[in-house]
């Protein structure tokens, strides 16, 4: 394996909400009176299945409760042998499901807080994303000044797949925050379920969902470049969280391609979608979907001609590799130190 | 990689004879509206003026994304005696076949009988596709062949349409379209699959069509461009529906061509899916081996629109990863980002893997060698 150097930052690490009933003392009295009063039920995604085999390594699984939802746990299984810097924490918790803007806002809001106070507050690594209720911009926007002011907030979250293209412009007063208060934008992995997991419709499995995260993070690319984002916000960043790597490179070149052809259709699109992409869009290392051999890697990388495409992750507690093989593979030390250090500290302002 | 660099190979003067080809997409086209009349019921016929076609999308007529060009065609691919680019036979001749040397030409018609809400009008208009792609192309040209367009919706008369047509030597393939109303793994397309693997024939899946479903999984976008770029990712995930639903599994003659969605694609997808399958086999346990491996045996891959790396020879190491032995050389014809032949593969490549990606595999796929 590739060796791991001391002082990393960690991208993508989840620290589960143990029950809806764990947002309570965040929620206000008319919202709590809504769930206990409703009998409302956990908001577990599709996307991530408790007990499904890729939502926790077997070691790192807890003998009671999420994965994931003890400090402890996270400390003991990444924090400290990866010897971290920082770890930045990405809360997967299915408030995007939920169709009422109200809602959403309200189990956003308090998922926040139960980031602060129940992570943030007593580890001094950790670092938050601040998970926004898509259903209504106004909202969201709100949500990300209301935090925004404790610095330990690195970033803001949303979803691959929601309820529309990320690049569409009724969205982009969020980007617009998120630029003038230097948090970067992580879409990550997982449906709001609002559109068919795929766009040729509902497959059968929690496999084909998994797989298909890779293509949703494709077609998100193509919206926020074509769309413009980042002729508009040309200081955002934005951060592919579990989205793969291996298909970047194929990808980009069969955009690059059709943005050459049919230019004309969006003339504001002012730079080649590789350089938009070189200068503002980055990538967690996991999952790291290409077979273990060292040249293959090394071709991979090399077709991304760039060393500044990809973050650290370890995806905890999702399964993606073993032991300590975080690193994939032959990758050589000053790329190690890029990805594991450099990287990440050139995208997050905020990581101090 | 043991790909030979050689000098001088784009230097062929023009007027040396080109190395034969085969072109496995193109796309005929109808020179009038009522052309497909002769071929359907007056019932048919009467519905057709008074209704139209309902597809699984809201226009009437055209493409809910303009294309970039009209018909998506080359403007200088209209037919000196008038109608819309494609749909004259000597003028295909003139522009596509006898300049590139084209021995084989694997018609595959769009807007078809394909992806319309009425089922039994779609077994019809498929029906008089497949009858008129004797009579107007493939009956007066040898190097054209045909594929039997298929209701895609309706597993059982697309089955029989197969059933039908099988062992005529017109046809070389089953066409289907990557957007349906489910992943193509699903169910109710396996008697396709089941008949086309009887009948010795591969399946040929080309981007396009409409099934109801958002073509993003985060909903409709806006632009031309990201229906464009996303017929890979549709097509990715079609294949993933056909891996995953053990359809490879169960049908283990079964051929499919990935038709006009690009291939560069095509190992990234196979690594993510054996990865993950190692995780999550147990939820799929008729899918027996790693993915990749149905894949490499089971899926072909047509060439057109090629991926266009900055540094072209990082293609090479694309197609070493999927086999030269896969690729079938497409041109596209008429359609606007034709890929012109004597300019798709850098120099560079060998005299064995030039042929096999030009001819070879193709004349071996669809039983011609």
């Amino acid at each position: 394996m590739a060796s791991l150097i001391a002082g990393g930052v960690d991208c993508d690490v989840h620290p589960a909400v143990p029950h809806l009933t764990s947002l309570l003392p965040y929620l206000s009295d008319y919202w709590r009176d809504q769930v206990t009063t409703r009998g409302m039920v956990d908001l577990v995604s599709q996307s991530y299945p408790a007990r499904s085999p890729v939502t926790a390594r077997p070691d790192w699984r807890p003998d009671t409760g999420k994965p994931g939802e003890r400090l402890e746990d996270m400390q003991r299984h990444v924090l400290d042998p990866f010897q971290l810097s920082h770890a930045i924490c990405n809360p997967l918790y299915g408030v995007q499901m939920v169709f009422s803007e109200d809602m959403q806002a309200a189990f956003c809001r308090a998922l926040n807080d139960w980031l602060a106070k129940e992570w943030l507050d007593r580890d001094s690594r950790l670092r938050g994303s601040i998970v926004i209720p898509t259903q209504s911009v106004e909202k969201a926007v709100a949500e990300i000044e209301r935090c925004a002011p404790d610095r330990r907030f690195v970033q803001v979250l949303m979803l691959v797949m929601g309820d529309t293209p990320l690049g569409k412009r009724a969205l982009w007063p969020i980007y617009e925050a998120a630029e003038r208060l230097d948090l970067p934008v992580g879409i990550h992995a997982g449906s709001a379920y609002h559109n068919p997991p795929t766009a040729v419709g509902w497959g059968s499995y929690h496999i084909e969902d998994y797989v298909g995260q890779a293509q949703a993070f494709q077609t998100q690319l193509t919206s926020l470049i074509v769309e413009g984002v980042f002729a508009k916000y040309p200081r955002l960043k934005m951060v592919m969280l579990e989205s793969g790597v291996s298909w970047i490179s194929p990808f980009l070149w069969r955009l690059h391609k059709f943005w050459r052809g049919v230019r004309m259709e969006t003339p504001w699109v002012d730079r080649a979608p590789l350089e938009i992409v070189r200068s503002n869009i980055r990538f967690s290392l996991q999952p790291f979907d290409a077979p273990p051999d060292q040249a293959t890697l090394i071709r991979l990388f090399d077709h991304m001609q760039s060393d500044e495409l990809v973050l650290f992750s370890t995806d905890y507690p999702h399964w993606q590799f073993d032991g300590q093989d975080a690193l994939p593979e032959g990758l050589p030390p000053d790329l190690v130190r890029k990805i594991m250090i450099d990287n990440p500290h050139a995208t997050y302002p905020r990581l101090t | 990689m043991n790909i030979q660099f050689r000098e001088g190979t784009e230097a062929a003067s023009p007027v040396t004879a080109k190395t034969a080809i085969a072109d496995c997409d193109i796309h005929p086209a109808r020179a009038t509206r009522t052309e497909l009349y002769p071929y359907l019921a007056k019932r048919w016929q009467h519905h057709l003026e008074v209704y139209g076609v309902h597809a699984y999308q809201g226009m009437m007529e055209g493409p809910p994304y303009p294309k970039a060009q009209p018909n998506a065609s080359r403007r200088d691919a209209y037919p000196p005696e008038g109608g819309p680019q494609g749909s004259s036979l000597s003028f295909m001749q003139q522009q596509l076949l006898d300049p590139n040397n084209v021995q084989l030409g694997v018609l595959n018609p769009l807007n078809t009988g394909q992806g319309i809400r009425n089922h039994e009008l779609s077994a019809a208009l498929c029906s008089a596709i497949n009858d008129w792609q004797i009579d107007k192309w493939t009956s007066k040209d040898k190097r054209l062949k045909a594929s039997i367009v298929v209701g895609n919706e309706d597993g059982l008369s697309a089955a029989a349409e197969i059933r039908e047509r099988a062992g005529d030597k017109n046809f070389v393939q089953v066409l289907l379209l990557s957007r349906n109303v489910e992943p193509l793994g699903q169910r109710r397309y396996w008697p396709i699959y089941q008949a086309a693997e009887e009948a010795g024939l591969p399946v040929g899946v080309h981007a396009f069509g409409f099934g109801g479903n958002p073509i993003t999984p985060s909903g409709w976008p806006s632009y031309y461009i990201e229906e464009m770029v996303g017929h890979s990712q549709c097509q990715q995930s079609a294949l993933a529906s056909l891996v995953l639903e053990g359809v490879f599994e169960r049908f283990p003659k079964l051929k499919m061509v990935m038709i006009e969605a690009g291939f560069g694609w095509a190992p990234s997808l196979a690594w993510r899916l054996d990865k993950v399958w190692q995780r999550l086999r147990s939820e799929v346990p008729h899918v027996k081996r790693p993915p990749s491996e149905y894949i490499r045996e089971q899926v072909w891959w047509t060439t057109q629109p090629m991926e266009d790396p900055e540094r072209r020879e990082d293609l090479f190491d694309v197609i070493e990863w999927i086999g030269w032995d896969r690729l079938l050389f497409a041109t596209d014809y008429p359609h606007w980002d034709y890929d012109e032949p004597s300019r798709v593969l850098p120099a560079g490549v060998s005299e064995a893997n030039r042929e096999a990606f030009y001819l070879g595999n193709a004349r071996k796929l669809y039983g011609m060698s």
